[in-house]
């Protein structure tokens, strides 16, 4: 064979083309085209999703709100040897920086920098309205006289830290770190860490969420899976109503079950187990959360732990049975082995679910169940500091796209099941 | 699975409380959802059972909070009010239908490239396509808070359709996806070779077939448009009032059993979703089998 090919040359197609290269040819069209079908979908996916959370992503590492407002400053204050206060012509530049800069700007500025060192703030809001008097120099000593806080080396310091345009100070900010005036890293005080505490928890109730619904969702999957089609079509439809039904709607029953004159409480006090004083505090605490949160994620561990069920074989249990094993036994050496990719599934999804959680912690957290997502939105609305907002996001990002990527490894993202 | 008639005494009564474990299992499922449809018609302005109404006492039921919900302030006076409930239906289904339409068209033409047999990169694809529904919605909402503000989306019903549209496409392309999983491709040829172009294959052949899929797929992508208020809240306006922003408002000021009324009218809405849904999945399942034999 090889011997006719290689005295006739390579097989031609009726054009003369080999046949590799035709083939390779078509093949390379087909390749086109399924990626043009894709093509809009990606670049709609990249523009109004991807490139947010890219520029968010930038956003945690930015400093350069100071730089554009302050850039000459920051030229002459690169020079300066950190010991003592800096020199006149540090000031000078300072002094007509913020004398001619806008309003707006130094606002940004200034919030930036006291995050950084509190103070500075104010100091710049008082400078900027008196250095309006002031014509000529040596302006050292008259900013000083303006206020103390100019003669303060501390304040010259903190703005050391915002020479570089990135920094990784907002990621610190996020694990309870922080850099001191000399670019070190060391730990915020005491009374300011608060995001070690939030990360645990965060964590501590996922994890609560994940082992309940597990607890919850196996035995009824094993059930549903094990049922002749007409029951478990019915009772399916059980697991599948929550999943439809709005988060809020879910969240509102929960808290009229909860709240002190709710079903819970009225029940408990119409049967005499609790006097009508003192009504359990259910809500508005962690618990409250768990308990939430188990059941609206419960239908997401069992949609992936019911499929894989229903693929195990009635006839493995029945040969183990025959075989002389006990029931319980046959299901922990049998049934368990198997439908431990169900369980992995269902597990990684409610972890990854629950992990960003944000609406119900807030409905029903109270002070105590408050999340990881709660603080982004806290830091994203009311104190504007989108820096550590960004920060706090990325951190949960990274956490999410390794649990991600173990999902697609393990289970394959394309065997979502959505009922 | 039921037990059979040798099994012991210990078998069966952990048999049964197996089932009465499931039991509890699927009311603690299902009761808080219906919990909430008697208390919609009370008439006392807390979210409490008073003993008047669960004696069934006639001036303890009402429909004033149905009434107030669609903006008739009380008996006898048919004037509408301004009513943010009413404003808040209107947006979010004007939101919804747009955003749904446009991540059923992207979403059914991405799945029908991503199940060709000659897509290079599919997983990769694949898990940059499914993500939007993976990140956490505050993570999206943050990132699409800064990059639309920057280019003018922000407070605009075209930012709040483009965001939902993102969040709806996973659904499409993963239910599209899977009703195309065993496609007979031969179809598509047969019609070629019958001298059909590429659209009047698509809309003639491909279509009918994989309809259940889109339409299911195109049905979570509303819901999930629906439902949402993370995005609302962050990227549209104060004025910007869908259901769930308000119902969000109504929890964290005044606690209106107006919210009930709605609450009510979702779950209905939810059962009716839901009972489509399933309807076409056993069609497109019957379809699907009919072509294996």
């Amino acid at each position: 064979m090889s011997q006719t090919q290689s005295s006739t040359g390579p097989i031609l197609t009726t054009d003369g083309i080999p046949l590799k290269v035709s083939l390779k040819k078509a093949e390379r069209i087909n390749k086109i085209r399924a990626f043009l079908l894709v093509s809009p979908l990606l670049i709609f996916i990249l523009v109004t999703f991807l490139v947010p959370i890219g520029d968010m992503l930038a956003r945690s590492i930015d400093d350069r709100q100071i730089n554009t407002v302050f850039p000459k400053t920051f030229e002459v204050y690169k020079k300066w040897d950190r010991k003592g206060l800096p020199s006149e012509e540090v000031y000078k530049t300072m002094f007509f920086e913020l004398k001619n800069s806008e309003g707006y700007s130094v606002g940004k500025a200034s919030t930036r920098m006291n995050y950084s060192k509190s103070g500075w703030k104010s100091l710049l809001k008082k400078s900027k309205r008196k250095f309006k008097k002031i014509e000529e120099g040596p302006y050292k000593e008259q900013m000083i006289a303006i206020d103390k806080k100019w003669a303060d080396p501390e304040y010259w310091l903190a703005l050391g830290q915002m020479v570089d345009p990135t920094t990784m100070g907002y990621y610190l900010n996020a694990v309870d770190l922080k850099y001191d005036s000399s670019k070190n890293i060391v730990q915020q005080k005491e009374n300011r860490r608060i995001y070690n505490k939030t990360w645990i928890k965060t964590f501590k109730v996922s994890i609560l969420v994940t082992l309940f619904c597990l607890l919850l969702g196996y035995p009824i999957s094993y059930l549903l899976a094990t049922l002749p089609m007409k029951y478990s079509n019915l009772l399916m439809i059980c697991v599948l109503l929550p999943f439809w039904t709005s988060l809020l709607v879910r969240t509102v029953a929960w808290m009229v079950m909860l709240q002190q004159k709710g079903v819970l409480n009225n029940l408990l006090v119409m049967s005499n187990l609790i006097a009508d004083e003192n009504r359990f505090q259910l809500m508005y605490n962690q618990t409250a959360v768990v308990i939430v949160m188990t059941q609206i994620l419960l239908p997401f561990m069992v949609l992936p732990l019911y499929s894989v069920m229903k693929t195990i074989s009635p006839t493995y249990m029945r040969a183990a049975l025959n075989l002389g094993a006990s029931p319980m036994h046959a299901f922990y050496k049998i049934y368990m082995p198997n439908s431990v990719p169900g369980v992995s599934a269902g597990c990684l999804l409610v972890f990854i679910i629950a992990i960003g959680y944000y609406i119900t912690p807030e409905l029903v957290g109270g002070k105590d169940g408050q999340m990881v997502g709660n603080w982004i939105a806290y830091h994203l609305k009311t104190t504007l500091n989108w820096g550590l907002c960004a920060a706090l996001g990325a951190i949960l990002l990274a956490m999410m796209t390794v649990l991600y990527w173990a999902y697609n490894k393990i289970v394959g993202i394309e065997n979502i099941k959505l009922g | 699975m039921a037990l059979p008639a040798y099994a012991t005494t210990g078998q069966r009564i952990g048999y049964y409380s197996f089932l009465t474990y499931c039991a509890l299992v699927f009311f603690f499922l299902i009761a808080p959802i219906f919990i909430i449809l008697p208390l919609s018609f009370s008439a006392s302005p807390f979210f409490e059972f008073t003993r008047e109404f669960m004696n069934f006492e006639p001036e303890a039921w009402s429909l004033r909070w149905y009434r107030q919900m669609v903006g008739i302030s009380s008996i006898g006076d048919t004037t509408v009010v301004s009513n943010k409930w009413m404003l808040g239906t209107r947006n979010s289904f004007f939101i919804g239908i747009i955003a749904t339409l446009l991540a059923t068209a992207l979403g059914t033409v991405a799945a029908l490239g991503l199940s060709r047999p000659h897509m290079p990169f599919k997983a990769v694809l694949m898990a940059i396509l499914i993500s939007p529904m993976i990140v956490p919605l505050i993570i999206t909402a943050a990132g699409m808070f800064f990059f639309y503000s920057k280019i003018g989306l922000t407070h605009t019903y075209l930012g709040l359709i483009l965001a939902h549209t993102a969040l709806g496409t996973p659904f499409v392309v993963i239910t599209v996806t899977a009703t195309l999983t065993g496609f007979d491709t031969n179809l598509i040829r047969a019609s070629q070779s019958l001298g059909a172009d590429t659209m009047r294959t698509f809309f003639k052949v491909i279509m009918p077939l994989i309809l259940p899929g889109v339409i299911s797929g195109g049905l979570f992508a509303f819901i999930t448009s629906f439902d949402e208020v993370v995005i609302v809240m962050f990227v549209g306006s104060v004025e910007q009032i869908t259901i769930p922003k308000q119902m969000w408002a109504g929890l964290r000021q005044e606690t209106s059993p107006v919210i009930l009324c709605m609450a009510t009218c979702l779950v209905a809405l939810s059962i009716a979703l839901l009972t489509t849904v399933e309807m076409l999945r056993r069609r497109s399942e019957r379809l699907r089998g009919i072509k294996q034999r």
